[in-house]
């Protein structure tokens, strides 16, 4: 599905992402360890499509498709999906009239007519009940005010009114206590098939043990250093990041 | 002849139309000779710094039209916000259309300016009304008064309310190759009143138009007045607006400035606070490209104790087009427990657009709260990369962001259809449909 081929990216001339080499596919889960610094969401961003960074070498495809020459909104299109680390206050739109226009406008781009107004009722009913989330809280404007739990909540809210073939979690594990945690992971794992696939990003194992990977990388400067299964994120815990950055320099 | 030559001349005929022995004749020409002095304002007085009259000055302006027109319903039906009943007072290149109109004398005054200043039943509130908040030294407030004879009259009686909102608006045909209007409007709402009046420019061809209008308001004690401001005219026409407004305790008035359009555009907004625990709100959404420039110069005079101010303004400037935000709050010493508010907040799409902002506060009370801020920037990356993530285009993403950051001043807006109509007008300035309405 993701293809990404010995990817060099910068930001204002200053080199980020140093070569990566990343193949995930239909039915995977991905996880993305590492140290602050060390690029992972720098690399969530490149994905997506954030313009400022400049893609220096390499590619990334989608389904065969270079991504590098489109726009975020049309990598949304095509099934890619980013939950945001930080995600972004907006005052004045509230998530409902958010996700409606977010929604029709996808189908916009695949040449659908907007969702009826019944229809669309029924999904953000179904998809809040999935997230545990208060209805009252789908007409409070966008991400204002919300704690950071209830923000990375709603990203996987979003996440799952979108149905993406491609879903990038960045460190969305970050801010949330335990039960959101558990909320937050049975939102996600609700949505795994074998149509689509994600990759998480964290800092953390704690993550993992909810959202159950099948493969592992650990990204040190810009590089993957290391890939191997869900064990290798258990003996990052223990052994913590500076072995790797050890094993990297020798 | 340049603008102010032919005006002082024009001023002659203009005598002729008019009752040289009424008193309000005194004070139209006390008015002219201000004007005469002063002539029109340079970019030399601080408070014109950044709006030339320069190219207007030299328009070949027709003072008087020379006939009268008729305009169908059905033609000029979107100036107006037909999806709610109102009172009408229309005017079609400054002489009033009873066809269009819909005045009332039902318990309240609706009705004609001209009517006002010549039939003996209002010569008593004339006398104690007509330009008595109007700046006699302020030159095109002066060139106003000088040829005041038509405009709306409101007059609302103590305990009364409308029973419908009141739409002024003035057409302008373009049967003049450049017309000049001069509005006067005088509205009173006494002790305990309510009204709603939305006031409007239009200009219905691409030929010249300048009006240069004065409006009164008289907010009596419990008053409560709302102002809406429609300004989305077409390329070639300007407007200079002086709207004074005078408020005694208790008083509520509200006034919200749109502005889409037009050529030039001069808000000179002026709030008088005469009495205690009064609430001014002054609130505006601009949004410029082309070559276009609104500027507002707002004062608000806090002359008596716990009263307090809001101001919001916020600009989206694109192209070429300029804005100016002067906003003047004095505090009187006497004025304690004063709570004044002023913000206004810009973005720039594009890097040909400019503004000026600047507040100026005199404060000579001790125990004020004042707060005020000023900001001017680009359009947050972040939160367009967020919105475009999710798969809104870019340009949809813009308009999205345009809304949340005028939000806050259509939350205001009391006439649920209006808003609907200000929505839709954002809409259509920023090329985009959106998907709801906020």
């Amino acid at each position: 599905m993701l293809k990404i081929n010995d990817l060099h990216a910068s930001v204002e001339d200053k080199k980020i992402l140093k070569g990566i080499d990343l193949e995930v596919n239909a039915g995977e889960v991905h996880a993305i360890m590492g140290p602050n610094g060390s690029g992972k969401s720098t690399l969530a961003s490149v994905i997506a499509g954030k313009e400022e960074f400049e893609i220096k070498k390499g590619s990334i495809a989608l389904n065969g498709e270079d991504l590098e020459d489109l726009a975020p909104e049309e990598r949304a299109h095509k099934g890619i999906f980013l939950s945001f680390q930080y995600p972004v206050e907006i005052p004045g739109v509230t998530v409902t009239n958010f996700m409606k226009t977010a929604i029709n406008e996808s189908r916009k781009a695949r040449g659908l007519e907007d969702m009826p107004a019944n229809q669309m009722l029924k999904l953000i009913r179904e998809k809040s009940e999935l997230l545990e989330i208060d209805r009252r809280f789908l007409s409070r404007s966008l991400n204002e005010g919300f704690s950071g739990g209830e923000k990375k909540r709603n990203e996987i809210f979003q996440m799952a009114m979108m149905e993406p073939k491609l879903a990038i979690l960045d460190e969305t594990d970050s801010g949330l206590d335990i039960d959101a945690l558990r909320i937050v992971a049975n939102g996600v794992n609700k949505l795994r098939g074998k149509e689509n696939a994600i990759i998480v990003i964290t800092h953390y194992q704690r993550l993992l043990e909810y959202i159950v990977p099948d493969f592992v990388h650990v990204l040190h400067d810009g590089k993957i250093v290391k890939s191997g299964d869900k064990e290798l994120a258990l003996e990052l815990e223990e052994k913590g990041y500076d072995w790797i950055k050890q094993e990297t320099v020798v | 002849m340049d603008l102010k030559e032919k005006l002082l001349s024009s001023f002659l005929a203009f005598e002729n139309n008019v009752d040289l022995d009424h008193p309000v004749h005194d004070i139209r020409s006390e008015a002219i000779k201000n004007f005469e002095l002063k002539g029109f304002p340079n970019k030399k007085e601080e408070a014109w710094k950044y709006t030339s009259l320069n190219s207007l000055q030299k328009g070949d302006f027709s003072i008087f039209p020379k006939q009268e027109s008729a305009l169908d319903y059905k033609d000029v039906k979107k100036y107006f916000v037909h999806e709610i009943d109102t009172y009408k007072i229309v005017f079609i290149d400054g002489i009033y259309s009873s066809y269009l109109s819909e005045t009332t004398h039902d318990g309240v005054d609706v009705c004609l300016m001209s009517a006002a200043l010549t039939k003996p039943q209002y010569k008593q509130i004339i006398d104690v009304y007509f330009n008595k908040i109007a700046s006699k030294e302020e030159s095109l407030t002066t060139l106003n008064t000088a040829f005041s004879k038509e405009g709306a009259y409101i007059y609302i009686p103590k305990n009364k309310a409308p029973r419908k909102p009141i739409q002024i608006l003035h057409l302008a045909t373009g049967n003049e190759a450049s017309l000049m209007l001069q509005p006067r409007n005088l509205i009173i709402a006494e002790g305990n009143s309510e009204l709603q009046v939305i006031e409007r420019h239009q200009s219905l061809t691409e030929n010249e138009v300048f009006t240069n209008s004065v409006t009164e308001i008289f907010a009596a004690k419990d008053a409560i007045v709302d102002y809406y401001k429609v300004q989305n005219d077409a390329e070639t026409a300007s407007l200079i607006d002086n709207t004074y407004i005078s408020q005694k305790d208790h008083s509520v008035v509200r006034v919200h400035t749109f502005s889409f359009g037009g050529k030039l555009t001069r808000n000179n907004l002026n709030f008088y606070q005469n009495g205690e625990r009064i609430d001014s709100t002054l609130k505006g959404v601009t949004i410029l490209g082309e070559k276009q420039h609104v500027d507002h110069h707002t004062l608000v005079h806090h002359a008596q104790p716990n009263c307090e101010s809001h101001q919001d303004y916020k600009g989206i400037f694109g192209e070429r087009s300029t804005g100016v935000f002067n906003g003047k709050i004095i505090v009187d010493k006497i004025a304690q427990k004063t709570n004044a508010f002023q913000q206004n907040n810009n973005i720039l799409i594009s890097d040909k657009a400019t503004v000026n902002t600047k507040p100026q506060l005199e404060i000579f009370a001790d125990d004020v709260r004042c707060s005020h801020g000023c900001t001017i920037g680009q359009l947050d990356e972040e939160a367009l990369f967020y919105l475009q993530s999710r798969g809104i285009p870019k340009k949809e993403a813009v308009a999205l962001l345009m809304y949340a950051f005028a939000n806050n001043v259509l939350q205001s807006v009391r006439i649920p259809e209006l808003k609907s109509r200000i929505n839709t007008l954002i809409a259509n300035k920023l090329g985009v449909r959106v998907g709801f309405d906020l």
